[in-house]
């Protein structure tokens, strides 16, 4: 496969993550916001900017009209739900003979979708429509992609891409939580914190997959658990983490190239998560351990790029 | 037309006009050709509704499929869907055979040339095509001179304009023997067809053009001799400009076909005269290139210096015999349209055969006799740019305003080499359905050959539609759209 290929379609799938994050996020706030009071939603909107790498506004003051334009159709924001699924669906545009027909349609008619969507009064009033339509529109795609496409080395660039970027979205989500929010970790929490913890659950899509694990009682224990250690969920950090070492190992043996490199640093990653117990990674501070994942796949990204995508042609050259 | 006459045209062809222009549908007024009769009585009792109906769902799976192209000179990367227009342009099968034999002559004459032009000269020592003409072609490439090419092919894939005559034959009107593109659009328009109109397509008897991918790879591996490397099958890539050329679309609909890598020049480099891709598994040696960057792009260390788009030193891989190239380097100056007045006497000279197909009364500016007739009549005659393409460059004198000519008067008079001449020809004209109803529109056929280890033609190509009313031009560019063009089986 080609170099520049791999590379598009890593990217085009990291673009799709975080689109379909950025629009769970919002989904999510628009449910929040309509049993919290205004104040208390403020925070948790700059808390939204932060973990979408988004520009704060100057003078920090926020409200729901304004983030949700910067989050969704601002198109000078690059990490607006607009920016990224035109930067996905461009992506595939330059490698499209590489996917099914059926991905590329889908892709392009969410694109479409996407780009068609004006910033009205009553679009804002029912936005959530939108997020659902994003959210649907790029699980289909996902789905097209599993059941139409050959999973090999194309689709595992895929795979890798989706995850490498879900590792860190659910790092950066979950590490402010822990700053601000850390009184009485193993009791269960109620009203305005419930609804924040709750919250966080919902936006990694975890809060019917955590009630059947440890019930509806809400403690932030459990949760930090569960999102950084569940090994069978698929929005949770070790999950993320286990899926990038396959794919990476998938690719190895499939280029047959030496590339220790990549598929060791995201093992050590596994290992981290797989042997860490959350007691322990309370202790030492949850924020500084989820900084640490958080740099440790930036590592993984850099060894990916440096052995399949850009590599120097006297290594290639060399017998 | 006169009322009566008028009144002969039913629904959807009430308002349905015949002029000068031969029409692909009618004989006369209301009575189709035998060939057309089936979809004259189908089009008669189907609604428009209906009619309305399968162009809009037709229109959003072109948008859905994102079968657009680039427009220049716009905002850069303007998408636009290339217009499709539902109703077939039928080809009985005898017209088809005169077509084929008449393309097959043609590439093989104008191919003999190009190895004669870069070799021994033969043809220009005995004075059928002037010298001067051949080297003050912009795309004569000296850097050619002696090189031989596998199988003697310089022209793989050519995709030739057709224009049908108001006495019903057929003129070649332009070879296109660089990239020629299309016909990514002829397959697409086939796909579309087939559902709208199945019942009809099966009792029509179509030839099928499903295998021009399969055709377009044989031909492309023909180039490679066998055993080159040591290997069993030749890599064969195809070499794209990127997204933001105007044939984006085709080029990866044609590799995926084809089962082949689509390449950019960022993906090549050369290594000791060797051409290799850039994989995720290290460097892969490549074989043949199926080149969509013309010829100035290709290598910045031999054309042009400021190209991105190309691979440095790969013209010099194709010199030592390790890559092939198709179409070769240097075709360009066989389909110069100042060229083109000479084709029937290249083809009396290699061939010794009358042309097959006609072609077009073409003026070169160069002689000053033919210069002045231009010049008094620029009014009724269509003036050409020599080496642009897609109806850049042209002026259309019937339509056109005292400030255009007095422009081309000046650029003629300034470079008359760089300038042709021929009568404003009266295209043939097809119904095409707009606004809810048959509109007559004038057409053109470009069909493309492949010439591998024989020559295979696709029986059909791009019928390209003037979708203005009253337009001559027909390329995409230039608002122009294209329908599917059905050759039948009997």
């Amino acid at each position: 496969m080609l170099s520049r290929v791999a590379d598009s379609l890593y990217w085009m799938s990291r673009y799709l993550e975080r689109a379909v994050h950025t629009a769970r996020l919002l989904d999510v706030d628009f449910q929040l916001r309509l049993d919290q009071s205004p104040e208390s939603s403020a925070g948790r909107w700059l808390r939204l900017l932060e973990a979408s790498q988004a520009p704060a506004p100057a003078d920090g003051k926020i409200d729901a009209t304004t983030l949700t334009h910067i989050l969704t159709l601002d198109k000078t924001n690059p990490s607006s739900i607009i920016s990224c699924v035109a930067a996905a669906r461009e992506n595939l545009r330059q490698v499209r003979e590489q996917c099914s027909s059926e991905m590329w349609e889908q892709l392009n008619r969410l694109y479409l979708q996407v780009n068609s969507t004006t910033s009205t009064e009553a679009w804002l009033l029912h936005s959530y429509v939108f997020f659902r339509a994003v959210q649907e529109g790029a699980h289909l795609f996902q789905g097209l992609t599993d059941s139409t496409m050959t999973h090999g080395e194309g689709w595992q660039y895929i795979q890798l891409g989706r995850f490498v970027e879900r590792t860190d979205a659910l790092a950066r989500l979950i590490g402010p939580h822990f700053t601000r929010l850390h009184n009485s970790l193993d009791q269960a929490v109620e009203s305005e914190e419930y609804l924040e913890w709750v919250g966080l659950l919902k936006s990694c899509a975890a809060f019917e997959a955590y009630c059947k694990t440890y019930t509806a009682e809400v403690r932030p224990l459990r949760v930090a658990e569960f999102l950084l250690l569940n090994p069978s969920f698929p929005h949770s950090v070790r999950f993320s983490v286990d899926m990038v070492h396959a794919s990476l190992t998938a690719i190895g043996e499939l280029t047959g190239r030496k590339a220790e490199q990549p598929v060791r640093l995201a093992g050590r990653l596994c290992a981290n998560l797989s042997f860490s117990h959350i007691d322990e990674i309370m202790a030492s501070g949850a924020n500084a351990f989820v900084e640490g994942i958080r740099w440790q796949c930036a590592q993984v990204h850099n060894a990916i790029h440096q052995v399949y995508f850009d590599y120097p042609v006297e290594s290639a050259l060399a017998p | 037309m006169p009322e009566s006459a008028r009144a002969l045209f039913r629904p959807p062809f009430r308002n349905y006009q015949l002029d000068g222009a031969y029409d692909e549908m009618f004989e006369g007024p209301g009575i189709p050709r035998p060939h057309y009769q089936a979809l004259f009585q189908t089009l008669l009792g189907l609604p428009p509704e209906e009619m309305r109906k399968s162009q809009q769902a037709a229109d959003l799976s072109f948008l859905h499929q994102g079968i657009t192209f680039t427009v220049y000179g716009n905002e850069e990367g303007t998408e636009r869907v290339f217009p499709n227009d539902l109703l077939p342009r039928i080809i009985p099968n005898h017209e088809w055979r005169k077509i084929e034999n008449g393309l097959t002559q043609r590439i093989t004459a104008l191919n003999l040339f190009l190895e004669d032009v870069y070799h021994r000269g033969r043809i220009l020592t005995d004075g059928v095509v002037p010298r001067e003409l051949v080297y003050s072609c912009r795309h004569f490439r000296r850097e050619m001179r002696g090189l031989t090419v596998p199988r003697g092919i310089y022209i793989s894939v050519c995709g030739t304009d057709l224009v049908r005559l108001p006495d019903g034959s057929f003129a070649v009107l332009e070879d296109n023997l660089r990239v020629p593109s299309g016909v990514s659009y002829m397959l697409a328009n086939r796909k579309v067809l087939k559902k709208v109109f199945p019942t009809l397509f099966r009792d029509y008897g179509v030839c099928p053009v499903d295998h021009y991918a399969q055709a377009l790879l044989g031909t492309l591996r023909a180039l490679s001799p066998p055993n080159s490397s040591g290997r069993h099958e030749p890599t064969v890539v195809l070499l794209t400009p990127g997204v933001f050329n105007s044939a984006y679309f085709e080029h990866t609909f044609l590799a995926q076909q084809m089962g082949i890598e689509l390449v950019e020049g960022r993906d090549l480099l050369v290594h000791d005269n060797v051409v290799y891709m850039r994989t995720t598994a290290g460097l892969r040696r490549v074989d043949v290139i199926c080149r969509r960057v013309d010829d100035d792009f290709l290598d910045p260390l031999c054309f042009r210096r400021d190209s991105s788009l190309g691979v440095p030193g790969l013209f010099n891989a194709y010199r030592a015999g390790n890559v092939m190239l198709a179409n070769a380097i240097g075709t360009g100056i066989a389909d110069d349209k100042a060229l083109y007045a000479y084709v029937p006497a290249i083809i009396r000279y290699y061939l010794g055969e009358d042309p097959i197909l006609a072609s077009v009364q073409t003026y070169l500016l160069t002689d000053r006799a033919q210069r002045e007739h231009v010049l008094e009549h620029l009014d009724q005659l269509v003036v050409k740019a020599v080496g642009e393409s897609g109806g850049y460059g042209m002026l259309i004198g019937p339509q056109s305003t005292a400030e255009q000519r007095e422009e081309f008067r000046q650029r003629i008079q300034a470079e008359p080499r760089n300038y042709i001449a021929q009568p404003t020809l009266s295209l043939s004209r097809a119904p095409c359905f707009l606004d809810g109803e048959a509109q007559a529109r004038h057409v053109d056929l470009r069909p493309y050959t492949l010439y591998g280890e024989n020559v295979t033609l696709v029986p059909g190509g791009l019928t390209r539609v003037a979708l203005r009313r009253g337009s001559l031009v027909v390329n995409s560019s230039q608002g122009g759209g294209s329908k599917d063009t059905w050759v039948l089986r009997a």
